[in-house]
């Protein structure tokens, strides 16, 4: 299948087919990094995790119109705030689901599992509701169209290296709130031991209904950065679930290390064996590689061995 | 050599991230011996138990049963092999009644074609009447296990083990968190039923200890600190050191 | 196992009434057309028998139910498709006697592993063998590594996506996005008159009867009660001898059993097997179907998958936006007030008042005093 190109041509496929590899890293990284708080830390499955995303998406897409009609002078900085009312917007409709239904089920993991999938449902159906179950995109800032040529033959796309930047951004953000703050601190401390924590005078209650919201304010400021390179549906959160779980399980649930060394290694797998593949087989093999090694490798890529 | 031990532990280690909980440790257990193994928190007791019924993974070493390698087995074969273990806190099946909870222990229809086809035929019964008996549960046995007292609990899982028969019985706490007249009672019942077998009990009541045990192990940071008859175990310098210095 | 052990004469009282409805009521109430709508709905009543052991009981959530389904069904419809599809019902394409799906991808014969399929015997065997085998090496896979709870229920959406995926990417072996459609005789017999649906709707329901009895034996056994202990205790069963993968493995493939035998009865009661009968979606709603009915119960499992089917067609043919609405809302429902389902809630509401009813009136000579609370 090489004979039909030449080196320098063999070359610029792959540095594009790396670079759209890249893309969907920063993508994979940024669904999973909500669910990373959420699951990897309280061991809360969120089916309803897509949904989260696509509110920050439609409210990106408000954003965007308020902006072109009343201030489009202002247009090309809209996405900045947009951004930030995603994050507000999910991370709050996260703390409303925490207190009516989380909080409700922490002991019984498998029922959250449905009772989230539940309100995955109920959110699509408002969505459509309210903004119709066509597709809608937002119009891209000026300065974010186009592509950068690097050489005659490889050219990237301005908005994949945004997102790509924000992927990085959000990570160290997510790692500083984790690893540096005290909120972090507390989230870690319950993690490893609920009742001490408690006894120990950190609000279990509260810091759980805070971690929750955040991790769902992640996944808005995801949903955000995805319509800069996509559109947007009421549905298309649950063709993202399966691939996020992945990303995070694979990953190993506990370590933000793992979980963006497993989004970049499946997703590169995945750009890499596209361009050999029809898409569905390519997502097919990777999808059944991640599952396979799963099997073998049940705790996942990064995992500590601990003491029952 | 091995002939004298039922239970050989030789230069057993594990290792949890680089922390070695048990470490080089080896004892041996003859028949029908009553070990009892004592020490400080976090010395390590209830590992060296997990590992002899594959609770978890050794990193090393070698436990042999009856000349058999215990760390090479899964834990239902180890339990085949003829070792019982009772957990530090009460476990029985709390939706299931007395009488289910005896009955899943009998040695019978442990493949999962035996246990569609176990039939509760009259040798059964007879056996978990028997051990009910001894277990003073035979008044609850239709009852369900979720509304027996702590106490009780302890005494059935103690029952599910005996009807195992097993040569070696390793008892974790079996007296813990019971009261005085529950307590008496289990010490008659343990001195009962550690007859003809060789079995390990961790324990901290010492009075309870003197009255059982053929030899004790004191572990120390995953390892033996002394070994001996109750009294020389008491008056080692090395014991006494580790008890009071804290 | 005794007759009473087997089944105590409340639950033969269930399993009667459930028999009636099936049997009598639905066909004397329902015009052919509704009756082949529910004897579609009651294939989905395999999945969720096999669910109410596999997780009502062994406490192991599968979402990937969809997958034996699925695998289930379209065995059953290659075969059709294969009878179908003869040199003289296809000789306009430009390969006659394969199905038409492979024409219309260029293919030019028909692939090998499509070929036993011609056989009914070996369609029938593989309606069962192949999901049990697919199960199998899942459930072998994750339990021996002693993985559970919602990793399990992780990777087996998991493999309900990816099947998706590879039946709709490879449409010129599979028919793609739409199935294999247009089936039309089995051995002959033209399976799309309404006396062949009713036929299909009886043989349907003795199937689920077979299978709810199988259910219920199992239930009873010695097997039936260590899943409960697994559930709660895994590791007591473990040291009480017992090889706990297993078992797990065993309840399983025989909850893929049954959903393979529910995929095939959907094919022939419908007319075709497509891809939205497999992926994450309609594998989470089977386990709706459970949850609903009372996930302890095989005979509620039943009911869920009626009630819920049923309300499904209802609703979104009158209110589709509100159907969605009512769905997620039943799932929030059942899993924070009603945890064990209509079961549930007939067992600990229903019954002790009708039972109360009874005693009352059989007490009334005694005169007791009218509206005693009832226990």
């Amino acid at each position: 299948m090489f004979a039909d190109y030449s080196w320098p041509e063999l070359g610029a496929i792959f540095a594009m087919q790396g670079f759209a590899g890249l893309i969907l890293f920063s993508v994979f990284v940024l669904m999973a990094l909500g669910l990373a708080i959420i699951f990897g830390q309280m061991g809360v499955i969120n089916m309803a995790h897509g949904e989260f995303m696509i509110l920050g998406a439609y409210v990106t897409y408000l954003v965007s119109n308020l902006f072109a009609d009343y201030m489009p002078a202002l247009f090309s900085g809209y996405f900045f705030l947009a951004m930030f009312l995603a994050f507000i917007a999910s991370g709050a409709l996260g703390l409303l689901v925490e207190w009516g239904l989380i909080r409700h089920l922490y002991k019984r993991p498998l029922d959250t599992l449905l009772a989230t999938w539940g309100l995955s449902l109920i959110l699509q159906q408002v969505y459509r509701s309210v903004f119709g179950a066509r597709e809608v995109g937002v119009s891209i800032p000026d300065w974010m169209m186009g592509s950068l040529p690097l050489t005659d033959l490889i050219e990237i796309p301005i908005n994949g290296i945004f997102v790509m930047i924000l992927a990085v951004g959000i990570s160290l953000a997510v790692y500083i709130m984790m690893f540096r703050s005290n909120w972090g601190k507390q989230v870690r401390a319950i993690n490893q031991n609920r009742v001490m924590a408690g006894a120990v005078g950190i609000n279990t209650e509260w810091t759980d209904r805070l971690t929750f919201g955040i991790g769902c304010g992640v996944a808005g400021v995801a949903g955000s950065a995805f319509t800069m390179i996509g559109s947007t549906g009421p549905t298309a959160g649950q063709l993202y679930i399966v691939d996020t779980f992945l990303v995070v399980v694979f990953g190993g649930a506990a370590s933000l290390l793992g979980t963006i060394a497993s989004a970049f290694s499946i997703s590169q797998a995945q750009s890499i064996m596209e361009f050999f593949l029809s898409g569905s087989m390519a997502k097919v093999l990777t999808l059944l590689v991640v599952v396979g090694i799963l099997m073998v490798r049940p705790q996942g890529l990064f995992a500590l061995k601990l003491r029952k | 050599m091995s002939d004298r031990y039922i239970l050989s532990v030789e230069d057993l280690t594990v290792s949890f991230d680089g922390f070695k909980a048990v470490n080089d440790l080896s004892f041996y257990v003859e028949p029908n011996e009553c070990r009892v193994i004592i020490g400080p928190n976090g010395a390590g007791k209830t590992t060296v138990l997990d590992l002899i019924c594959g609770r978890t993974k050794a990193t090393g070493g070698s436990v042999k049963f009856k000349g058999k390698e215990l760390l090479a087995m899964r834990e239902d074969q180890i339990v085949h092999a003829g070792v019982g273990r009772k957990f530090q806190t009460p476990s029985v099946y709390e939706d299931l009644t007395v009488f289910e909870n005896l009955e899943l222990s009998y040695p019978k229809g442990h493949g999962v074609f035996g246990a569609l086809m176990f039939q509760r035929d009259d040798p059964v019964k007879t056996r978990i009447q028997e051990i009910a008996e001894t277990i003073f549960l035979d008044d609850q046995l239709d009852e369900k296990a979720a509304f027996l007292s702590h106490g009780q609990k302890q005494w059935l899982e103690i029952g599910m083990l005996l009807i195992q028969d097993p040569e070696l019985l390793m008892l974790d706490e079996p007296v813990a968190g019971m009261s005085v007249a529950e307590r008496k009672k289990t010490a008659e019942l343990l001195n009962r039923i550690i007859q003809d077998r060789s079995v390990i009990v961790i324990e901290h009541d010492m009075g309870f200890v003197a009255d059982i045990a053929t030899r004790v192990t004191v572990l120390h940071q995953g390892q033996t600190l002394s070994e001996g008859s109750m009294e020389r175990v008491q008056n080692d310098p090395k014991v006494i050191e580790v008890y009071l210095g804290h | 196992m005794s007759l009473t052990s087997f089944m105590s004469r409340k639950e033969l009282i269930g399993f009667l009434l459930l028999a009636a409805v099936i049997f009598l009521v639905l066909p004397a109430a329902l015009d052919s057309f509704r009756l082949n709508l529910f004897g579609k709905y009651l294939t989905y009543a395999f999945v969720a028998v096999g669910l109410a052991l596999c997780w009502g009981a062994g406490g192991i959530l599968s979402l990937g139910q969809g997958v034996f389904f699925g695998l289930g069904g379209y065995c059953m419809a290659m075969f059709l498709k294969l009878e179908a599809s003869t040199p003289e019902n296809t000789s306009i394409q430009s390969t006659p006697g394969i199905p038409d799906f492979m024409d219309w991808n260029q293919l030019t014969e028909l692939p090998s592993w499509w070929q036993p399929f011609y056989s009914l015997p070996f369609a029938l065997l593989a309606v069962v063998v192949v999901p049990v085998i697919f199960a199998f090496i899942i459930g072998f896979a994750m339990f021996t590594r002693r993985v559970g709870g919602v990793y399990f229920a992780i990777i087996t959406q998991a493999f309900a996506a990816i099947l998706t995926i590879l039946i709709i990417g490879q449409q010129g072996y599979t028919g793609g996005v739409n199935g294999i459609t247009d089936l039309r005789t089995l051995l002959g017999w033209d399976i799309r008159t309404d006396e062949a649906k009713t036929t299909l709707y009886f043989v349907n329901g003795v199937l689920l009867f077979a299978v709810l009895l199988v259910a219920q034996y199992v239930r009873k056994s010695k097997l039936g009660r260590l899943l409960i202990a697994m559930r709660d205790q895994e590791d007591r069963v473990r040291f009480s001898g017992y090889n706990v993968a297993n078992f797990k493995i065993f309840i399983f493939c025989l909850g893929a059993a049954f959903a393979g035998i529910g995929g095939a009865m959907f094919t022939l009661q419908v007319g075709f097997m497509s891809p939205t009968l497999v992926g994450i979606v309609p594998s989470i709603e089977m386990v709706i179907f459970c949850a609903v009915g009372g996930r302890l119960s095989i005979l509620g499992a039943v009911y869920g998958a009626l009630l819920v089917n049923w309300a499904k067609t209802t609703f979104s043919e009158a209110f589709p936006e509100l159907w969605l609405l009512g769905l997620g809302g039943l799932f929030i429902a059942v899993v924070m007030f009603f945890p064990n389902g209509l079961a549930g809630v007939w067992s600990e509401k229903i019954e002790p008042r009708l039972l109360g009813l009874i005693k009352k009136s059989k007490d009334s000579d005694a005169a007791t005093p009218a509206g005693a609370p009832a226990e």
